[in-house]
């Protein structure tokens, strides 16, 4: 048996990418089973493990983990990267919300109709440079220290790096007006569990694409 | 300075409705500023008080607090309604994750457009019948106890009750086929914290009319 948590999704980002991540930084090696069809997904639904028919779902001590931000707070918690007390946990929380709305835009803007992806696509810019990369910035400047909350490493600094680099992939020059984010890019980037995930061959997934909306679409029925 | 958490929201449920719930639940007494312009929300946005720009505001031990997950979940860690270890908490965040995607719909309902209302309370109805209700039925048959969670009082069943009654408002047999369910509503609700909150002229918010509807749009619409 090998203890290491099993991942269940399709074979893509979409909202178990951030569990990668947080594993992933967190030194955490996991299984991946990819839902390739709609049988896929039957099978699951119909050997009871999901508990509300849906995926994201993880196996991890002993439990069939779903929702997304269960399981990410279960894994912050467990690897100490939820801060050191009900307050830092707060702001944590508070932070990671923000870059979850921003990730989400972003990750449902290949299933926007072909006519509203340009004015989508402006809509995410504008929220990331206005609504949320200043507060995180402002955050950096506030404390000048490394990382988020705390002075040490959490899940809000592996969500905002991870929301970083979505957002790059939208606008590369998206952050030039945070150096606090930049700097915060860099420092971030380089620790060793994080640079590992973030070379080719490690279980990140790429951008989504046509093909990938084409199978989700198939899969879920939307 | 009286100490009690400020709230700052629409005079209405909306996303903010969890909050008072839970905060009732926990007999915790609490302050409400109620949004009626434009230019209240704008002057809040000015003066910096809104990390993302966004209510719900919970003012809080000394916190200016926003995004309704990270409120919540402070609230149940600092009134033990979050079980008492890890797993435990992750039960909750199950549960109050799945519940929370049952009240979205219900929270976005009054504003689908007249055609689309019956589908989407035939969604309501569908979701709550086949998807959710089930699986807190199962968990109450399964322990046999009277609280979703670790025998003890938490915020799962705040929330579970909660939703109960939603969609009971909308769909009012709905509880039918759910023994179990209609047994936990009684108990639940006779809970004296619950008991006063589900009373008149308690901060309780009534459902969703025209004139809440009119009011979202005249405060938040740009």
């Amino acid at each position: 048996m090998a203890g290491k948590p099993k991942l269940h999704y399709t074979n893509g980002r979409g909202k178990m990418e951030s569990i990668r991540w947080l594993l992933a930084a967190a030194g955490v090696e996991f299984e991946e089973e990819f839902i390739e069809t709609k049988e896929d997904l039957e099978k699951l639904r119909n050997d009871g493990v999901l508990m509300f028919q849906q995926v994201p779902m993880v196996e991890i001590d002993g439990m069939k983990m779903v929702q997304t931000r269960a399981i990410l707070s279960y894994i912050a918690a467990k690897y100490n990267l939820y801060g050191k007390d009900l307050k830092e946990r707060a702001w944590i929380d508070m932070y990671v919300e923000g870059t979850t709305d921003l990730m989400g835009m972003i990750m449902y803007h290949p299933f926007q109709p072909a006519d509203a992806k340009e004015k989508n696509l402006a809509l995410i810019i504008e929220r990331a440079t206005t609504r949320y990369f200043p507060v995180y910035e402002k955050a950096l400047k506030d404390h000048g220290q490394d990382y988020l909350v705390g002075n040490k490493l959490s899940w809000a600094d592996i969500h905002l790096l991870e929301a970083i680099l979505m957002a790059e992939e939208c606008k590369p020059d998206i952050l030039s007006a945070f150096p606090l984010l930049q700097a915060f890019k860099g420092r971030t980037s380089n620790i060793p569990t994080i640079k590992k995930f973030l070379q080719p061959g490690s279980q990140r997934k790429p951008q989504t694409d046509e093909k990938f909306v084409a199978i989700v679409r198939k899969i879920f029925n939307f | 300075m009286s100490g009690k958490p400020r709230l700052t929201y629409l005079n209405g449920r909306g996303r903010m409705e969890p909050v008072r719930w839970l905060l009732a639940a926990a007999g915790v007494e609490f302050e409400e500023i109620f949004l009626e312009t434009r230019e209240q929300y704008e002057k809040l946005i000015k003066d910096g008080v809104l990390m993302f720009q966004q209510v719900p505001l919970v003012e809080i031990d000394g916190m200016k607090m926003v995004q309704t997950r990270a409120i919540l979940s402070y609230i149940a860690g600092k009134y033990n309604l979050y079980g008492k270890d890890l797993k435990e908490r992750a039960l909750i965040d199950m549960y109050v994750e799945g519940i929370a995607d049952l009240m979205q719909m219900i929270l976005v309902f009054p504003f689908s457009p007249p055609e689309a209302k019956d589908k989407n309370l035939d969604s309501i109805k569908e979701r709550a019948t086949n998807r959710y209700f089930p699986v807190f039925e199962k968990v109450l048959k399964q322990h046999g106890q009277d609280f979703l969670v670790g025998n003890k009082f938490s915020w799962a069943d705040v929330q579970l009750l909660e939703a109960i009654l939603a969609v009971e408002e909308k769909v009012p047999a709905v509880l039918s086929g759910f023994p179990q369910l209609q047994a936990f509503k009684i108990k639940i609700s006779n809970m004296p914290t619950i008991k006063k909150f589900l009373q008149p002229g308690s901060p309780k918010k009534p459902p969703p009319d025209d004139c809440y509807v009119e009011k979202v749009f005249k405060v938040f619409k740009k």
